[in-house]
């Protein structure tokens, strides 16, 4: 009797280690799915840099500007897109099958979709991302639509990649964003192509 | 006994795993049917004869969907109520599914189908129409572009199903054309695209007869809600607005931040304080948006009264090109109408518009 005594006493606790296990895995995966917590938020901004990085996130939303060894971004406009100051004469007409023309600060686009200019991402509450939720800029990426409901997201950016980012991955890129300077650079709305209103 | 005790753990722990990857898969959820006639739209399939139990409905004010002919039916299940004590958002009952049926050309295109299988759970689903126009297939969750020919080279796309949440989950409820408002029996005579309303069609009246509603709301048959406006074009236009614009621009959409409210509830319910800047529309009127009207940068309001030209709201519904139209889904075809309305609406009402937004 003593025997089974232990024995259950054993199974029962095996049990109660097994379920502890099993939700904890649960818990650890709705907490990526979710957000991180005081702790993990260093780790996760880290993350985040480390997607901006190798993304190509700077190619076009940092002004390039020429130095001394060629184009190079200027950091002191880090992701705050389509320089305010720099006004864009019309683009000019593309001859097939050319199809797209790009400013030499790689932050304005003009092809068939018509003129794009990349957008401030650092949060500045006014011009940048800083009155946007998370959720608002999952939505963006996961449907490839401003806020997931708007205009649709235009090119070059790749938004057929960005659908296929993880929860999680995007969760870290907003944090990233949202850590970084603000800059107050309040980038042009996208014009029309010119044979249509 | 010690191995019946360490099976007794190990079916405890595989119980355990299986519940977890059920709830994690939704294994067990209702899902959309393959076929339309299996949906519960038909008592006859083969004749496409209508269940007598799904009702026929048409809000007062339709969603322009490119001149499409809608029928559209629901089906509460029997013996259910749908509570209206919050007359803004309507809770339908567990069970409750709604058809609505697009035809381009007098041919059937696609059928449009929500289920509510839990509370607050809506499957979403959309059916192609054959070529026979026999039957109709699931589409896939990820829409089908440019199935039907609307006008001059102009096709219609059956949406994504994200496309469809994208609207239909900025409310408080997903059904977006059943509500207080679009039943109402004193409906708009003016209301653009409406269709003709038969004694068969569903409207507040048949519900509160028929005892379809709780808690009893008499009021709803005695002073059916109304939009207020001393014209009659504001009450069109305000209605036109409320279903094209307001099913994302409203104070409970995710994106709400815009600060642009477009959506009307029934007079006495939340966010509706007409003849005052409280209004919706007040959060349009006279404000300067975040999209400019291109040729007046200066001048540009989302609805500038007196002045159509510099009114971002018509600039952009006039637009089908996608980086300056609205509604962003759901249409390739401009609603002229709906163009000629708000144009006559914000060149002629100026004082009015001013006067609701005044205080």
């Amino acid at each position: 009797m003593r025997l089974t005594n232990i024995v259950l006493t054993t199974a029962i606790i095996t049990a109660a280690i097994l379920l502890t296990a099993v939700l904890s895995t649960a818990s650890l995966q709705a907490d990526g799915a979710g957000g991180a917590g005081p702790v993990g938020k260093a780790e996760q901004i880290a993350r985040g840099k480390y997607l901006v990085d190798i993304m190509g996130c700077h190619d076009c939303h940092t002004p390039m500007k020429l130095g001394p060894n060629g184009p190079e971004w200027d950091m002191t406009r880090a992701l705050s897109g389509h320089p305010e100051q720099l006004v864009m004469p019309p683009a000019p007409v593309q001859q097939a099958p050319w199809m797209a023309s790009l400013a030499m600060t790689m932050t304005a686009w003009n092809g068939p979709w018509g003129t794009s200019f990349t957008r401030n991402l650092t949060p500045d509450k006014e011009t940048g991302l800083g009155d946007w939720t998370v959720e608002e800029f999952i939505a963006t990426m996961k449907t490839g639509r401003e806020r997931g409901k708007g205009r649709p997201v235009l090119p070059p950016m790749p938004v057929q990649n960005l659908k296929a980012l993880s929860d999680t991955d995007i969760r870290a890129l907003f944090a990233y964003l949202q850590s970084i300077p603000a800059i107050k650079n309040r980038t042009p709305q996208p014009i029309e192509p010119i044979d249509q209103k | 006994m010690k191995i019946a005790i360490t099976t007794v753990a190990a079916a405890l722990f595989v119980s355990i795993v299986r519940a977890t990857a059920a709830s994690e898969t939704g294994a067990t959820a209702p899902v959309a049917p393959r076929f339309l006639s299996d949906t519960g739209l038909y008592s006859n399939a083969a004749k496409l004869k209508i269940d007598a139990r799904n009702r026929t409905f048409s809000p007062q004010y339709p969603l322009w969907s490119d001149g499409a002919t809608k029928r559209r039916w629901v089906r509460l299940p029997e013996g259910s109520m749908i509570n209206v004590a919050d007359l803004a958002s309507w809770e339908l009952p567990v069970g409750t599914k709604f058809w609505k049926e697009f035809s381009f050309n007098g041919r059937k295109v696609e059928t449009r189908f929500l289920w509510q299988t839990k509370k607050g759970h809506w499957v979403f689903a959309s059916y192609t129409w054959n070529e026979a126009q026999t039957n109709a297939e699931l589409a896939s969750e990820s829409g089908i572009a440019n199935i039907a020919e609307i006008e001059n080279g102009k096709r219609h796309s059956i949406p994504s199903v994200s496309e469809c949440r994208s609207c239909h989950d900025a409310s408080r409820t997903e059904t977006l054309g059943f509500n207080a408002l679009q039943l109402s029996d004193d409906r708009d005579p003016n209301a653009l695209h409406a269709e003709p309303l038969t004694s068969e069609m569903l409207t507040l009246k048949t519900l509160v007869n028929e005892n379809l509603i709780t808690p009893a709301r008499p009021e709803l048959v005695t002073n059916p809600p109304r939009i207020a406006a001393s014209s009659a074009i504001t009450r069109t236009a305000l209605g036109y607005l409320s279903t094209n614009c307001g099913s994302c621009h409203n104070r409970e959409s995710s994106i709400a931040s815009l600060g642009l409210d477009l959506r009307q509830n029934p007079p006495g319910t939340r966010n509706q304080e007409p003849g005052t800047s409280a209004a919706p529309e007040c959060s349009a009127v006279g404000k300067r948006g975040h999209w400019v009207v291109p040729e007046a940068q200066e001048d540009s309001r989302i609805v500038n009264p007196g002045h159509p030209e510099s009114s971002a709201l018509v600039r952009r519904i006039k637009s089908r090109r996608p980086i300056s139209q609205m509604p962003p889904i759901g249409t390739v075809v401009v609603d002229r109408e709906a163009v000629d309305l708000l144009t006559s609406w914000i060149q002629g009402n100026a004082g009015e518009l001013a006067a609701r937004c005044a205080s």
